[in-house]
């Protein structure tokens, strides 16, 4: 009998990929793309498979990795969040126009919401933009097979094929069938053409024109038919949906007994939308309700706009993830029924905070302290968070912290007092996207801070390796990089380490940092903590520190507000009496707080 | 058994309680009983701190999402998540809420309690408290809440599940199993 298995849907996808004979594949960590590869690695280990899976530096590199790999005919893949895709922009337009020869599977996983990404965009838009196939699975299972129908494609008609899945689709489990492996034994080839691989733009216009006639074939491939999922329903209306929305909607539309007078079609491939359906929709029904999440994709596609409704029309919305309670609510509207349903009140609980010990909270104390006033750019990762300090003005993107530190300076050209700057990064998006950004702020002398906050991992993630770690995506030894030495090579000549659990120490590099800063050009401070939940797992926690609070505490708040440890609980219910208490089960006794009271009421305790 | 089983619920508590966890023994539970089912849950950033809720479904589903008013059942692990979560029951759903004695339950609503932080404690396992709760449900749902409403797996496969998770480890496997027996017989 054929096992099943609970599988997030992460996981099926990545059983997809390594029972479907893939033979390298990357990525790059990123909610809720980020347990693809991992899981890769898993089934790759358990079944004792040869392939390379890695890593890479940014989500360019993995899929300028993965792509050279289908060129010499073997299946590959690339995995990345839907911002990566933004950063792997480029070699995807390029790769669509000169195609593959092994399969290529893009995953981008999107984020309606959205829940841990800055922003919703669409990847079935990037999709349609570069002129390659995507695939909208509504389940896990379903994502594990869109595998196989992604690489029969990918081969068939020699495009890179885009898998999408969201949020709920990544981050649901289910139980899945696992298949036999595929032992695909293919001879790795790479045939040289070079008006194909590195086409001149003279015959880019032959491969777009090749692009084009691929896709009005695709848009007929027979597999990928949008499927009508209650063939024996008669009706005038009916509702088009695709990816988890179809999930919700097709329950919905049982419980709601409209599954016998509302013809409901999924559809596979929202992009290129198969022709024969668009006219066998326009032609067969007088309206037709489209939901799909997060933009108007299939919408758009459908021409004779007054039979539509959808995101255009106000029926749907185009902001936020579409809960099958407001599916129900579309639904019931369409069809002219009422619909009930109550509130699910949001409780946020506490604000998402930095974890108590963690070196981030004690960096950014320093850095505020030492550059009181300035303007502090910051980037994408858990110390995003540091925003609750008061620590963090900006967020952009990867690697922007640096290059926005340029761009305020550069700015403040004319002002006689500059303000100070400081900029701060992981250790992961430094190596991702902030190395030629130093370099810039090199050549043009910015005069500014980089905290390079070196906690040894990819936290936000899940603990992925960074390139400092010397070991790979299946626990392999590799080469590490020394990032003293990157920032030294990149031009910059005041490069400091100091650890900022040392809180004197620290403040005092930082202080020299900034002083260094505002007469001579870029200084880099490396902040080198391991995160703390990594050591915890790893049984390598530091001895704890036991804490206590004095009579001298006169609940101040200084620290609650200036240094934000979930540990450190404030009691304001007695208007007269107001204080600060330990969690005991909280606190790791990192000891940073002894050095944050104003007071000295933060001691460590006797016994 | 001829009758179809089809089971919506929702688990809620707070970060560290280990809702996911109890989500994950009931989906095995269920794949051990040859049933489909359907779990989804909430990671990344959104799991820093705060309500931590997990949905639930066993039966021919196909979204992983329980809407307001369709769950059997409530699970909750503070009596909080009772007040934020109630709203998803159907109005004959019951809940199963961790609370002390001398806390208001709603009247509205079919709601057990057992006092599972106060018994964790007795049982020198602080950590069990979803256990506990869990234990509690499914000897409650079975004997006072009415036999339509029984868990669709009894004690037995939850502790099936245990021993092929926690393998040789007797040491958890044993803190686990008296963690859900206190709360079946409590």
């Amino acid at each position: 009998m054929t096992e099943r298995r609970l599988l997030l849907g992460n996981e099926a996808i990545a059983r997809g990929l390594v029972e479907n004979g893939c033979a390298v594949a990357t990525s790059y960590p990123g909610t809720p793309a980020s347990e693809i590869l991992a899981a890769v690695a898993f089934f790759q280990k358990e079944n004792q498979i040869s392939m390379h899976t890695q890593w890479a530096v940014n989500e360019k590199i993995a899929f300028e990795i993965a792509y050279a790999g289908c060129q010499t005919g073997l299946r590959t893949a690339v995995a990345m969040k839907q911002v990566g895709l933004n950063v792997a922009s480029d070699p995807l337009m390029s790769a669509a126009y000169m195609g593959v020869k092994g399969g290529f599977i893009v995953v981008s996983a999107d984020d309606p919401g959205p829940i841990s990404s800055q922003t919703e965009q669409d990847s079935r838009l990037m999709a349609m933009m570069a002129r390659i196939p995507v695939l909208d699975p509504h389940t896990p299972d379903q994502a594990k097979n869109m595998v196989a129908l992604g690489y029969e494609i990918s081969e068939t008609y020699n495009t890179p094929v885009m898998l999408r899945p969201t949020t709920r689709v990544c981050h649901s489990r289910q139980d899945v069938a696992l298949e036999s492996i595929i032992q695909l034994e293919r001879d790795v080839k790479f045939e040289k053409d070079p008006g194909r691989w590195a086409a001149t733009p003279r015959f880019r216009f032959h491969l777009h024109n090749q692009v084009e006639k691929k896709l009005a074939d695709i848009a007929r491939h027979e597999a990928t038919r949008p499927l009508c999922l209650n063939p024996e329903a008669k009706g005038s209306r009916a509702i088009l949906s695709s990816g988890v929305a179809a999930a919700h909607t097709a329950e919905i539309l049982k419980e709601m007994d409209l599954w016998q007078s509302i013809p409901f079609y999924q559809v596979l491939q929202p992009f290129p939308l198969h022709a024969d359906f668009i006219t066998h929709w326009i032609s067969t029904y007088d309206e037709i309700l489209v939901i799909e999440e997060p933009m108007a994709v299939i919408e758009m596609q459908l021409a004779d706009r007054h039979r539509i409704r959808g995101k255009v029309s106000n029926a749907v919305s185009s902001v936020g993830e579409l809960y099958p309670e407001h599916i129900e609510e579309i639904v019931g509207k369409f069809v002219g029924r009422e619909t009930q349903t109550l509130p699910i009140p949001f409780t946020s609980g506490r604000r998402p905070t930095l974890c108590a010990g963690c070196p981030h909270r004690a960096s950014f104390f320093a850095i505020k302290k030492a550059a009181r006033g300035g303007i502090f750019t910051s980037d994408i990762g858990c110390y995003t968070l540091g925003l609750n300090l008061g620590a963090v003005d900006t967020v952009l993107c990867m690697g922007a912290a640096i290059s926005q530190a340029s761009g305020f300076y550069h700015a403040h050209k004319n002002k006689e007092k500059r303000p100070d700057i400081v900029a701060t990064i992981g250790d992961s998006t430094f190596f991702h996207a902030g190395v030629p950004a130093l370099i810039d702020a090199v050549v043009h002398n910015v005069k500014f801070v980089l905290v390079i906050l070196d906690n040894r991992t990819t936290a936000m993630t899940g603990s992925q390796p960074t390139p400092t770690s010397g070991v790979g995506a299946c626990g392999e030894p590799l080469a590490a990089v020394d990032i003293e030495s990157l920032v030294r090579g990149c031009g910059v000549k005041y490069c400091q380490e100091a650890n900022p659990y040392d809180v004197k120490g620290f403040s005092g590099v930082m202080k020299e940092a900034v002083k260094y800063s505002r007469e001579n050009g870029p200084a880099v401070v490396i902040s080198r903590y391991p995160c703390v939940i990594d050591l915890a797992r790893k049984g390598e926690a530091a001895k704890p520190i036991p804490i206590d609070i004095t009579e001298d505490c006169d609940g101040c708040a200084y620290c609650i507000k200036h240094f934000e440890c979930p540990a450190l609980v404030y009691h304001d219910e007695n208007e007269d009496d107001k204080y600060t208490t330990v969690d005991p089960i909280l606190c790791i006794g990192c000891g940073v707080c002894l050095n944050v009271c104003p007071k000295g009421a933060i001691v460590i305790k006797d016994g | 058994m001829t009758e179809t089983i089809s089971q919506q619920l929702i688990i809620s508590g707070v970060g560290g309680q280990g809702v996911l966890f109890v989500t994950r023994l009931l989906a095995e539970a269920a794949i051990n009983k040859g049933l489909p089912v359907f779990t989804s849950e909430t990671h990344g950033m959104a799991q820093r701190g705060g309500t931590v809720l997990s949905h639930f479904k066993v039966g021919e589903f196909l979204s992983p999402l329980i809407r307001p008013m369709q769950a059997d059942g409530l699970l909750a692990l503070k009596a909080e998540n009772l007040v934020a979560h109630r709203n998803f029951l159907r109005p004959e759903g019951w809940s199963i809420t961790n609370a002390s004695n001398d806390i208001d339950i709603p009247k509205d609503l079919t709601v057990l309690h057992v006092d599972a932080d106060s018994i964790a404690q007795s049982i020198g396992n602080t950590k069990a408290v979803n256990l506990i709760v869990l234990g509690f449900a499914l000897a409650k749902t079975e004997q006072t809440i009415g036999k339509k409403e029984t868990l669709f797996c009894s004690k037995v496969d939850i502790e099936d599940v245990l021993k092929h998770r926690f393998g040789g480890n007797n040491k958890m496997l044993d803190a686990s199993v008296n963690a859900l027996t206190a709360g079946y017989n409590a």
